[in-house]
C-alpha cells in the first residue's frame, strides 16, 4: 500500500468532524509505509479506548479527537517509538482509562487476581464436598439404577 | 382516551397484582383456602390489565398520537408501521411495559402449569410472582409512566434511534426480556420452597422445565443482539463485553449452571440449598441487568445523579427484593440437608465443577463489568477494561469446562464406574484432536496457540454426545426427549466453540481507499469498488455502493454497502453488505467519501461466524426439547396424588 498523503489526512479528520454526532463506525484506510507497522498500529489503536465515546475503540470512533490520537499514534510509531513507550505516553497523559486491558498494577491487582482466587476457592471447596459425599457413598451400599439427563 | 385508559388499566392491574401477592403468599401461611383460591383470579385479571395496557401504548404509537409524551419522544410519523409498534420498547418506559407484560405470560402460564400441584405451593409461586409484578408497576406508574400527555401536543415526534430501526433490533428485546422474566418464574419456584420450608426431587422437577424454558430464549435473545450488532454497527463485531451485553450474559451463565444443578437435585436430592441460591442469584442478575441497563448506570454512576427518584427506587427495589429473598434463603437453608452420596467420577462431581466453573466465570464477567464502577467509588482512578481483561479470565474458567463436558456426560450418577466409557472417550479424544489440526493447519493456515485447542474441545463435544445416541439408535433402545434435547444442546455448545475459535483465528479485515474501477485484495478475495449511487428509503436517503466480489477469480457477489441519513434525527448510519460464502461471510461496509470519486471501505471476511448464531439457536432448541420429555407432563399430573415421595424413574441403564 502506498503511503497516504498529508492532505488525505486532513480529509479524512475534516470528515471525522463532520461526522461529529454519528454513530457509523469510522473506517480509516491504511496509513502505514509496512505491514509490519500496518499491524502493529491496528493493534495499538483497538487497545486504546476513544475518550469521548461509550465503549469504543480508537480504531472503530468516528469522533475528532480520536483522529487525532490515531494520528499521534501513527507519527510516533513512524518516528520509531516502540509499543511500550507509545503505551506509557498515553498513559501518562491520559491515565489508565485509556487502556482496554487495565494494567497490572497495584490499584488494579483486585480485577487481575479476582478470577484465580475465586476459581481456586471453588475447586477447593468442590474438592471438599465430594470427599464428604464420597464417605457417604462407600458407606450407603445400596444401588438406585438412576437414569440419564 | 386510549392512554388514559392505558394508565387505568396500569393502576388496576398494580392493584390486583398485589392481591395476587397478598393472597399467594398470607393465604397458604394462615392456611385460609378461600385465600388461595382468589389468586388464580386475580391473575388473571392482572393479566387482562397489563394487555390491555400494553394494548393501548402500541395503540397510541400505531395512532401516531403525539400528545403521549412518551410516543412523541420514540416515534415519528414518517416511521414505517413495523417500527412504530418495534418503537414501544425503544426506551426505558415503554420497555418496562413491555417486561410486565411478558410477566404477566409467565405467570398466566405458571398459573395454568401449576394447576395440578399441590394448591399452597401453587398459590405461593403465583404469590411470589405477584410482588415482582406489583414492584414494577408500582416503579413503572411512580417514576416512568409512558402514557404522561403534553400540552401542546408536538405536531410530529423525535423518532427512534435509525440504529434500532431494524428487524434484529425490534425482536431481540422481546425475546431477551422473555428469557429475563422466564428466570422470575424459576425465582418465584425457590421462593414458595423457601416459604414451604419443604424442598425435594418432586420441586426441582417442577422447577426444571420453566428454568430451561427461560434459559432458551435467553440464549436466542442474546444471539439476536449480538447479530444486530454484527450486520448494523458496521464493524463487524458481534461481542464487545460491552456492559450492556455483559448484563444479558450474566444471568445466562447463571441460568446455566442452575439447569445442571437441578439436574442432581431431581435425580439425587442433593445441592439443594445451592440450587435455590442459584435461582435466586438468576433472577437477581436479570433484575440488576434490566434496570441497570436502562438507568444507564452502568455506563456512568452520573445518570443515577441525573434521575434520582428512579436511582433510589431501583436501588430499593433490589435491596428489598434480593434482600429479603437471600434473608428467606439463610434462614431455610440450613433446614436442607441431604445424606446421599457420590463418588468421585460419579456425574454429581463433574456436575458440581460444572457449576463452580459457570459461577466463577459469572463472577468475573461481573468483576469485570463493574470494575469501572467499584474503582472510582473507591477513588481508585478510572479504569477501563476491554476484551483483553475479558478474553483470557474468561477462558481461565471455560477452557477447564468445555474439557470436562465430554467426560462427564458419561459419567453415572452416584458411582463412578467411567472405565466402561475409557475406548470410545480415548478414540473420540484422538479423532478431535486430528480434525482440530487439520483444520487449523491444514483448511486455513496456522492460528494463534488456543485455535487448535479449540476446535479439537469442540469437535470433541460433539463426538462424544454423539456416543450414546448413537450406541442407543444401534441397539434399538428409545432414547427420551430430556437425553435428546441435552445432546442437541450439547452439540450447539461444540459447534459454538468451533466458530468462535475460527473467527477469532482467522478473520482477515482491511481497511481500504478506493477509486472507482480499483480492486483491493484480502486473501483469495478481490473487492472491486464499482463506485456509488444514491438510494432513498421510507426515512432516510443516502449513497450505495456497488462492489463485486470474486475469490481466485471465481464470482462471490454483487454487494451493496450502504451509508444513510434519518431525515429526522440526521444521524448517519453504515448498512453494510454481508455475504455468505461457502462457510464464510464476506462483508463490506462504507466508509467516508475521501473525493475525487474515492471512497474508504471496511472489508472483512469471517469464517463461520453465522455458526456462532445458529449454534446459539440450537442449543435453545435443545432446551425446548428437552422440556418436552414425557415425564415432565406425566408426573406432573400424578403429583398431588401421590405425597411428595421421591420418584425416581426406572428404566434401562445408563
Amino acid at each position: 500500500m502506498p503511503l497516504r498523503t498529508a492532505s488525505l489526512f486532513m480529509a479524512a479528520i475534516m470528515a471525522a468532524l463532520l461526522l461529529g454526532t454519528s454513530v457509523a463506525y469510522a473506517i480509516a484506510p491504511e496509513q502505514m509505509p509496512t505491514p509490519q507497522l500496518e499491524t502493529r498500529y491496528l493493534a495499538l489503536i483497538q487497545g486504546f479506548r476513544c475518550m469521548q465515546c461509550q465503549d469504543e475503540s480508537l480504531a472503530d470512533s468516528p469522533v475528532n479527537l480520536a483522529a487525532d490520537m490515531r494520528r499521534q499514534i501513527r507519527d510516533m510509531l513512524l518516528a520509531g517509538k516502540t509499543d511500550q513507550q507509545i503505551r506509557d505516553f498515553m498513559v501518562s497523559r491520559y491515565g489508565y482509562f485509556i487502556l482496554f486491558k487495565p494494567p497490572f498494577v497495584l490499584k488494579t491487582a483486585w480485577l487481575w487476581l479476582t478470577p484465580g482466587v475465586l476459581l481456586l476457592v471453588g475447586v477447593l471447596v468442590a474438592l471438599r464436598v465430594i470427599r464428604q459425599r464420597a464417605a457417604l457413598a462407600a458407606t450407603d451400599l445400596e444401588d438406585n439404577d438412576l437414569t440419564d439427563a | 382516551m386510549i392512554p388514559e385508559l392505558g394508565q387505568f388499566a396500569l393502576i388496576l392491574g398494580m392493584l390486583l397484582a398485589g392481591l395476587q401477592a397478598f393472597f399467594g403468599i398470607v393465604g397458604p401461611a394462615l392456611q385460609r383456602d378461600r385465600w388461595m383460591a382468589a389468586v388464580t383470579p386475580a391473575v388473571s385479571g392482572q393479566f387482562v390489565m397489563v394487555a390491555t395496557s400494553m394494548g393501548c401504548l402500541v395503540a397510541s404509537f400505531v395512532a401516531n398520537d403525539f400528545s403521549v409524551a412518551y410516543v412523541a419522544e420514540n416515534s415519528n410519523s414518517s416511521l414505517p408501521l413495523f417500527y412504530r409498534v418495534a418503537a414501544v420498547w425503544g426506551s426505558h418506559s415503554g420497555s418496562l411495559i413491555l417486561w410486565i407484560f411478558l410477566l404477566a405470560c409467565w405467570t398466566l402460564a405458571a398459573a395454568v402449569g401449576t394447576q395440578r400441584l399441590p394448591k399452597a405451593f401453587a398459590a405461593r409461586v403465583l404469590g411470589v410472582l405477584g410482588l415482582i409484578s406489583f414492584g414494577f408497576l408500582l416503579y413503572t406508574l411512580a417514576t416512568s409512566n409512558p402514557f404522561l400527555r403534553l400540552d401542546p401536543p408536538w405536531p410530529d415526534g423525535e423518532s427512534l434511534n435509525p440504529i434500532l430501526q431494524d428487524p434484529g433490533l425490534a425482536g431481540h428485546p422481546p425475546v431477551l426480556y422473555t428469557g429475563y422474566v422466564g428466570l422470575a418464574v424459576a425465582f418465584a419456584f425457590a421462593g414458595a420452597a423457601m416459604l414451604e420450608g419443604r424442598l425435594d426431587k418432586d420441586w426441582a422437577r417442577w422447577t426444571r422445565p420453566w428454568t430451561t424454558a427461560a434459559w432458551a430464549f435467553l440464549s436466542c435473545g442474546i444471539a439476536l443482539g449480538s447479530w444486530w450488532a454484527y450486520y448494523t454497527l458496521g464493524w463487524g463485531g458481534f461481542w464487545f463485553w460491552d456492559p450492556v451485553e455483559n448484563a444479558s450474559f450474566m444471568p445466562w451463565l447463571m441460568a446455566t449452571a442452575l439447569i445442571h444443578s437441578l439436574a442432581v437435585t431431581e435425580k439425587r436430592g442433593l445441592f439443594k440449598s445451592w440450587t435455590l441460591l442459584l435461582a435466586v442469584l438468576a433472577f437477581s442478575l436479570s433484575l440488576v441487568g434490566t434496570f441497570l441497563v436502562r438507568s444507564g448506570v452502568l455506563v456512568s454512576v452520573h445518570s443515577f445523579a441525573a434521575s434520582p427518584t428512579r436511582g433510589t427506587f431501583i436501588l430499593a427495589f433490589l435491596i428489598v427484593m434480593i434482600g429479603s429473598a437471600l434473608a428467606l434463603y439463610a434462614w431455610r437453608a440450613p433446614l436442607l440437608k441431604s445424606d446421599a452420596g457420590f463418588e468421585l467420577t460419579a456425574r454429581e462431581s463433574f456436575l458440581l465443577f460444572n457449576n463452580i466453573l459457570l459461577v466463577t466465570a459469572c463472577a468475573t464477567v461481573f468483576a469485570g463489568t463493574m470494575a469501572p464502577l467499584i474503582s472510582s467509588a473507591l477513588n481508585l482512578g478510572k479504569l477501563s477494561v476491554g476484551p483483553p481483561y475479558f478474553n483470557p479470565t474468561f477462558l481461565l474458567s471455560m477452557l477447564p469446562l468445555l474439557a470436562l463436558l465430554p467426560i462427564g456426560i458419561h459419567a453415572r450418577w452416584k458411582r463412578g464406574n467411567l472405565s466402561e466409557r475409557t475406548r470410545p472417550l480415548i478414540l473420540t479424544v484422538i479423532a478431535a484432536a486430528v480434525i482440530g489440526c487439520a483444520i487449523v493447519f491444514g483448511l486455513f493456515t496456522g492460528g494463534r496457540v488456543l485455535s487448535p485447542v479449540g476446535v479439537a474441545l469442540g469437535v470433541w463435544i460433539i463426538l462424544s454426545s454423539l456416543i450414546d445416541p448413537l450406541d442407543r439408535l444401534r441397539r434399538h433402545i428409545t432414547i427420551p426427549r430430556a437425553v435428546l434435547g441435552m445432546t442437541l444442546a450439547h452439540i450447539g455448545l461444540g459447534m459454538f466453540v468451533i466458530s468462535i475459535t475460527s473467527v477469532e483465528a482467522f478473520t482477515a479485515e482491511r481497511d481500504v481507499a478506493l477509486a472507482q474501477g480499483e480492486t483491493a485484495q484480502l486473501g483469495a478475495y478481490d473487492f472491486r469498488f464499482e463506485g456509488v449511487q444514491p438510494v432513498e428509503g421510507p426515512n432516510y436517503s443516502g449513497v450505495g455502493g456497488t462492489v463485486i466480489v470474486t475469490r481466485n477469480g471465481a464470482p462471490v457477489g454483487v454487494m451493496h454497502p450502504e451509508k444513510r441519513e434519518y431525515w429526522v434525527q440526521h444521524t448517519v448510519t453504515t448498512a453494510s453488505s454481508i455475504k455468505m460464502y461457502r462457510t464464510s461471510n464476506v462483508l463490506v461496509a462504507l466508509g467516508q467519501d475521501l473525493g475525487d470519486g474515492r471512497w474508504s471501505l471496511r472489508l472483512q471476511v469471517r469464517p463461520l461466524v453465522s455458526f456462532i448464531w445458529l449454534a446459539a439457536f440450537i442449543m435453545a432448541a435443545g432446551g425446548m426439547l428437552g422440556i418436552s420429555d414425557r415425564r415432565y407432563r406425566l408426573q406432573r399430573a400424578e403429583a398431588p396424588a401421590i405425597a411428595p415421595v421421591a420418584a425416581i424413574t426406572r428404566s434401562e441403564p445408563g
